[in-house]
């Protein structure tokens, strides 16, 4: 090769850049065999403690996932593909992204969804945009029941646009605040975001605030848990507009946070003003079904400056696994998880706010997670559980001020009942501290 | 083929979910819950694995094809990288777990994977600091201008715009606009680099920096960057890099010895971790000294006594751009690679990048008609407007070469270039891969010469034809009902 090219050495390819811009001393090792560099990790990962027993949630879930996800999302043919530029070669890749948006229509009961996102905090801020984008408004309401880790990005996001961002503080109920809406409400509002179950795992139903939220003409978001809308009532039918979540427990790890899978759906009217990939149905020349990336002149590599998001790619094998996810366990699988996701959380709410000077914090309507008021800072509580092989939930203190005694338990279908029996009983002896 | 929903039958079980019930569930009132379930498929979990599998079957991919696709990087990934990614020691790790007791004492394994990474990326690239938060190269676009924006808010300066060369993927203004700013254009001279006399017109006080791609997409480097760094450091600005093609350079030049102060890679690109279809990447993000207090929230440390932990005391950050620390997983299998590599495995991928670029670019060449402009770096684009008077185009070519089992190189990208053919074989290739390639678009040539209708036809050997993006675009149907 370097013959075809009448050149000597490597060098000799670079000889038209300047040379005193060389720069190849790098303090990295030589490379390792495989054999070593698999040993070198397998050394470092060690050092994670495996063995917890976890009930800590927070918007993140530690689900079963079947082993025919791994087996096929990790075949080449999917993993190795890029974005399907060229449709003809990728209807594998495509057909499983309609598939996908399908079988998110179905869960929130929306009309189109588009092929992914990054995860649920850009998901929502994307939501933001796009709502005020369309109302031409620049205030969003955001209820203090959303993620505070994904409110913390939704600060971040917006700081240098032009976005009034407000938050709209919890009932003392745990819910949204139905007055406080009633006075924040009004015409330069463009957006209100919701969260349901919200952060504190409480169930609500907003269709009554949707429909003020829609008085005002502005757009009503919703972040939701899909697992949960396995029996929790839809964003669709309580009139949401726009609907974003964190897709992790249809299939994906924990994996320390990350990748995830951001979801998006709306209505047909919005679609235009809907960000990232859109799959769609078409045919060729003979008639035969296919499907394309459509409505494209959206995106950025058309539109640059005033494309509708900087995105570019979406997460298409987090999708991937999510609707090979919701095949392998179906209609009936997925209900079936779902109830013994309420079973669990039912039974231990009953064993822990029995626990002398353990309190619900808020109602009792949750779907699998809730929180509950200790005597004692959460934090502590929650450390001194740890040294027992437990992550006894998620001390929301460092969220919520003043909440340092408050408790979030999630209860996921993979906790047996001897776990949550071992949880209460170690629960209820540091109480006693 | 059939929908996964075209093969539901009612009543039918999948994987058996459901476990031993541990006491019955509280009713839930109805307001709270929704009147009937979703229509999820009801198929076997063998009807499943034979659906999926099918359906990878009519991808092409880099495990099954040659994928030349220009500024993707579609080099081979290495299986043992999977491997020492997927270990449940990793994979099982909830990302709030660093929160239950201080300084991150459950993920000492994380955590040292992350702190490792970043210094590894700092020495390739010769930037002081990283973050691995961004979760693809976009996001990371994103986070490097809104460090530009906090960096000049800090210090009191008005800037207003930045400025970008014709030849950026369209994600660099979509960024700049995002973070507040005007973007401005700079055409490209006849040798593919910015325009250097329109640069310095366009460069005032307000410029809050430059997002320069490069070698950029034309796989042109310019040579002038470091006179371009002097002058925009100058007026205070910033010199961003986007590391799209970090594949042509790494272990031969740094980014930060250039000049540049922020610099995005590409993690799914250069070291190689998955495409996936379309994501999930990993857009980490390198900055000089000077800009490391705007980093995002939080930074990973190594205390005194040598473990890990997490710092989220940062006033000056420019805050939360992603839930946690980034796409572990993605993050993970790049680790692995960099280990394999190795700084002479570093070099020795640019270098064979580079060769492999070259030797596609000379001998095509004849064939497009192209004058010779200079040795290319890792990819090269040619136009397909020599095929024009055999009423053939630049997406014919793609068609036809789909029907060879190749998949086509980047078309009608860059936007300057007419007809544009974008062609990266990346280092992973062999000789012969390189020139089958050559004896393929030679075999397309003669066949458009000699009647264009079997070109305008492919593909004939995919499960569809050429499909009509209008009429999907019309009717939008987006989902199965």
């Amino acid at each position: 090769m370097f013959e075809t090219l009448g050149i000597a050495d490597f060098d000799d390819l670079f000889s038209a850049i300047p040379a005193d811009l060389r720069s190849d001393e790098m303090d990295i090792p030589l490379g390792l065999s495989e054999m070593e560099m698999m040993q070198h990790i397998r050394k470092i990962a060690r050092k994670n403690s495996t063995n917890l027993v976890n009930f800590c949630g927070a918007g993140f879930y530690d689900h079963y996932i079947p082993a025919a996800v791994n087996a096929l999302s990790s075949r080449g043919e999917f993993y190795t593909a890029y974005t399907p530029y060229q449709p003809e070669a990728s209807q594998g890749t495509l057909q499983a992204a309609f598939e996908y948006q399908t079988a998110i229509c179905r869960l929130t009961e929306m009309e189109v969804a588009n092929a992914s996102l990054f995860d649920g905090g850009t998901a929502l801020f994307e939501g933001i945009m796009m709502a005020l984008r369309h109302t031409g408004r620049n205030k969003v309401l955001v209820d203090e029941g959303v993620s505070p880790i994904y409110r913390k990005m939704l600060r971040c996001y917006t700081q240098n646009l032009s976005v009034n961002y407000q938050e709209v503080k919890l009932s003392g109920g745990g819910i949204a605040d139905r007055a406080a809406y009633q006075a924040a409400l009004d015409e330069t509002v463009g957006a209100v975001v919701f969260q349901n179950p919200n952060f504190f795992g409480c169930l609500d139903n907003l269709s009554e605030l949707i429909e003020q939220v829609h008085a005002i003409k502005a757009l009503a978001i919703m972040s939701v848990y899909p697992q949960a809308l396995s029996h929790v009532e839809t964003p669709g039918a309580m009139g949401a507009d726009i609907v974003t979540g964190e897709g992790q427990s249809l299939g994906l790890s924990l994996n320390f946070g990350g990748p995830y899978l951001g979801f998006m759906a709306t209505t047909k009217k919005l679609v235009r003003k809907m960000p990232g990939r859109i799959v769609g149905e078409t045919t060729d020349a003979e008639g035969r079904r296919g499907y394309v990336l459509t409505l494209q002149a959206r995106e950025q590599h058309i539109r640059r400056e005033k494309a509708t998001s900087n995105i570019c790619s979406n997460v298409q094998l987090c999708a991937l696994r999510a609707i090979i996810y919701l095949s392998l366990v179906g209609r009936e699988g997925f209900l079936e998880v779902g109830r013994d996701c309420m079973d669990r959380a039912s039974y231990a709410w009953h064993k822990i706010t029995k626990i002398p000077g353990v309190e619900p914090a808020f109602n009792r309507r949750f779907f699998n997670e809730f929180a509950v008021r200790l005597p004692r800072d959460a934090a502590e509580v929650v450390s001194a559980l740890v040294d027992q092989g437990i992550a006894a939930g998620f001390p929301v203190g460092r969220y919520y001020e003043g909440m340092e005694n408050i408790l979030l338990l999630a209860f996921t279908e993979k906790r047996t009942k001897e776990e949550i029996d071992i949880l209460v009983a170690k629960l209820e002896s540091a109480m006693k501290v | 083929m059939k929908l996964i929903y075209e093969k539901s039958s009612p009543g039918r079980p999948g994987v058996q979910m459901s476990s031993i019930r541990i006491s019955p569930t509280e009713e839930i009132p109805s307001k709270y819950l929704r009147s009937k379930p979703a229509e999820l498929p009801e198929v076997s979990e063998a009807e499943v694995v034979r659906h999926f599998t099918a359906l990878s079957r009519l991808n092409f991919s880099v495990d099954t094809h040659f994928y030349p696709l220009g500024s993707c990087t579609m080099k081979y990934n290495p299986k043992a990288c999977e491997a020492a990614a997927n270990m449940p020691e990793l994979t099982d790790v909830h990302p709030l777990w660093p929160q239950l007791r201080g300084g991150g004492l459950l993920t000492q394994g994380s955590l040292q994977v992350l702190y490792n990474t970043e210094r590894l990326l700092s020495e390739a690239t010769g930037l002081d600091e990283f973050t691995l938060q961004p979760m693809a190269g976009a996001h990371g676009e994103l986070t490097g201008v809104m460090i530009m924006a906090a960096y000049h808010k800090d210090r009191g300066n008005e800037k207003d715009h930045i400025i970008i060369p014709d030849s950026a993927h369209g994600t660099n203004p979509a960024s700049a606009q995002l973070a507040g700013y005007k973007v401005v254009t700079i055409p490209s001279d006849e040798k593919g680099m910015m325009n250097f006399d329109l640069f310095l017109e366009a460069l005032n006080e307000k410029t809050a920096g430059v997002m320069l791609t490069c070698p950029n997409t034309l796989g042109v480097f310019n040579t002038r960057i470091r006179e371009i760094c002097d002058a925009v450091h100058k007026v205070d600005g910033l010199m961003y890099y986007d590391g799209a093609n970090f594949n042509a350079i790494m272990g031969r030049y740094k980014p930060g010895d250039m000049g540049f102060d922020i610099c995005h890679l590409n993690l799914h690109k250069s070291f190689a971790t998955p495409h996936g279809g379309g994501g999930p990447g990993s857009g980490p993000v390198g900055v000089v000294e000077k800009l490391r207090e705007y980093l995002p929230i939080s930074r990973v440390v190594k205390t005194n006594d040598g473990t890990y932990a997490l710092n989220y005391d940062a006033p000056k950050s420019i805050g939360y751009i992603a839930p946690f620390y980034g796409n572990f997983g993605v993050i993970a299998r790049a680790y692995a690679y960099i280990l394999s590599l190795g700084r002479d495995g570093m070099l020795g991928t640019s270098n064979r990048a580079v060769l492999n670029a070259n030797y596609l670019q000379e001998k095509l060449r004849p064939l497009f008609g192209e004058e010779y402009r200079g040795r290319c770096m890792h990819e090269f684009v040619f136009s397909g407007k020599c095929l024009a008077p055999y009423g053939v185009h630049t997406l014919d070519l793609a068609k036809g070469m789909i029907d060879r089992g190749i998949h086509p190189p980047t078309v009608y990208f860059p936007l300057n270039v007419p007809e544009a053919f974008m062609v990266e074989p990346t280092e992973t290739e062999d000789r012969d891969t390189l020139d089958h390639f050559v004896s393929v678009v030679e075999e397309l040539f003669e066949i458009a010469k000699n009647g264009a209708d079997q070109l305008h036809a492919a593909p004939v050997t995919t499960p569809v034809g050429r499909l009509d993006e209008v009429k999907a675009a019309r009717e939008m149907r987006l989902s199965y009902n």
